[in-house]
């Protein structure tokens, strides 16, 4: 069906073959390493959520030690390079998980990329998850919460019902600025060799010098990963913003 | 100071003691020049590349805020292109891609130019501009856009010419609602130029990675430089809050 744009622009053909699915086209390997990307970056979003979410209950509620070391994990993270960061913990855990092995009398493990990567960018989301949530959180009106109490709701009960439906529409722009970084973060396991989209296409534009044709296929992919995301975070914002006062989406 | 915070800074202390003495930083002298250098290219990638990439960003944000459609949407596209795909790919397309290209063309091979154009950190420092005026491409629309139209139709009351009430109205008080917002992102911008050691320029992230291939050691070099990124983190907020202070003044 592409024949006649092909007669017109004899380089589309050769794009469209390297990209093919099937070898020697590269595009089997492109989605492979998108679905790498994904996992690690569902992963590490989940992760620094249940981080920000103890983080930023800790900050708010926990005593004067754990709200100093909260500040300086969240100050830490925000203000050295996720690449540092992440070949120290990717060596340090390394290290770490080994020596406590040896302890127990284990053999020494090689961790996998796919575990290294969701645990570090996973702390690295979870600085940014603590500071957003608990932006979030206090946003929510005081009376609400005593309101709450007054009827007798458990902390438990008052959580659920009434702080975490209030808070929601303010922490989703913040999450969903935080997924997109996660879904980006994860070009960054290139470099210590993970093999997520951005190494693939780096390999298959190496070893075929197509460049271009591999770059901005993989920036395409990005892109609708984003755009699509982007997408789904609009519409559970403006769902859980329904019935709130001042309401605006 | 309360006291369980001089039990932390007691322990922070002791740690910082322990790190001096039982780690390895006999390389620092042999390196040391290698690594002001590197320190030293850093910084001024980051620099230019913000003023560069903020110059870009203003005209961009305008351009969203008030441009006609045919104007807004390449820009509104140009922002979205740079905030949806990785930085590090945005790097290696322009170097590797633009990089094979260039030396097709004699006539580029035979320019003025071809001397720079051989060398790593042009491409890196293009990179680095586009994406920061596609970010702040975004903040600056914001901004332009949160100034109030009042301010806009007074200074037009006023006499003041279209580009005056630019100059003189729009983008003061746009920048310095945009202050805060600029101050966070360039700390990111910062975060990100060890990216461009991939590309083969020698940035104080590169010397670290060369100590640690030379001489196997792993934490201290890491450690050394996660301490001088906070520094230069810590050096960035304080600039910006200086500039908030003075531009900041009668904002409600």
């Amino acid at each position: 069906m592409f024949e006649g744009l092909f007669d017109l622009w004899p380089g589309l053909q050769a794009s469209a073959d390297l990209l093919a699915l099937q070898p020697p086209g590269w595009g089997g390997n492109l989605l492979r390493g998108a679905v790498n990307s994904l996992i690690i970056a569902l992963g590490a979003f989940a992760l620094g959520l249940l981080i920000g979410i103890g983080g930023a209950l800790g900050k708010m509620n926990g005593g004067p030690v754990t709200r100093d070391l909260l500040a300086v994990y969240t100050t830490v993270v925000r203000a050295v390079p996720e690449l540092i960061l992440i070949l120290l913990l990717y060596y340090a855990g390394t290290d770490i998980l080994n020596q406590i092995l040896r302890m127990l009398g284990q053999r020494p493990v090689e961790i996998s990329g796919l575990a290294a990567g969701i645990a570090v960018l996973g702390i690295v989301q979870g600085a940014y998850a603590t500071e957003v949530l608990r932006g979030a959180i206090q946003s929510v009106p005081r009376g609400q919460i005593e309101a709450a109490r007054a009827y007798g709701m458990s902390p438990v009960q008052v959580f659920r019902r009434i702080t975490l439906p209030a808070m929601l529409p303010n922490a989703l722009p913040g999450m969903s600025n935080l997924w997109l970084i996660a879904t980006k973060d994860t070009a960054l396991l290139a470099i210590v060799g993970f093999a997520e989209l951005t190494l693939e296409t780096r390999q298959a534009a190496g070893s075929t010098r197509a460049y271009f044709t591999f770059f901005l296929a993989a920036g395409a992919i990005y892109l609708v990963m984003t755009l699509v995301s982007g997408r789904f975070f609009g519409w559970l914002e403006a769902r859980y913003r329904r019935g709130q006062a001042g309401a605006r989406a | 100071m309360k006291p369980h915070r001089i039990v932390l800074v007691l322990i922070a202390l002791a740690l910082v003691l322990w790190a001096a003495f039982s780690l390895r930083w006999d390389w620092i002298p042999r390196y040391a020049p290698l690594a002001l250098e590197g320190i030293w290219r850093t910084i001024w990638l980051l620099v230019l590349s913000v003023v560069i990439g903020f110059a870009l960003a203003v005209p961009l944000g305008l351009a969203q805020a008030a441009g006609p459609r045919w104007l807004a949407a390449p820009a509104r596209w140009f922002c979205t292109l740079i905030r949806g795909t990785p930085l590090l790919l945005q790097i290696w397309l322009i170097y590797y891609g633009l990089g094979s290209l260039f030396p097709q063309f004699p006539w580029i091979r035979e320019s003025e130019l071809w001397p720079i154009l051989r060398q790593a950190w042009p491409y890196a420092l293009v990179a680095l501009s586009l994406s920061f005026a596609g970010y702040e491409g975004e903040v600056m629309r914001g901004a332009f856009k949160s100034v109030p139209a009042g301010q806009l139709a007074a200074a037009r009351a006023f006499g003041f010419s279209p580009f005056a009430t630019f100059r003189r109205v729009w983008l003061p008080q746009a920048l310095a609602r945009a202050l805060p917002t600029l101050g966070g992102e360039t700390i990111l911008q910062m975060k990100a130029t060890p990216l461009v050691a991939t590309i083969t320029v020698i940035d104080i992230y590169a010397v670290a990675s060369r100590v640690r291939q030379d001489t196997f050691i792993i934490y201290e070099p890491l450690l050394l430089l996660a301490v001088l990124y906070m520094a230069l983190a810590g050096l960035i907020a304080l600039a910006f809050r200086g500039l908030e202070r003075r531009y900041g003044r009668g904002l409600g």
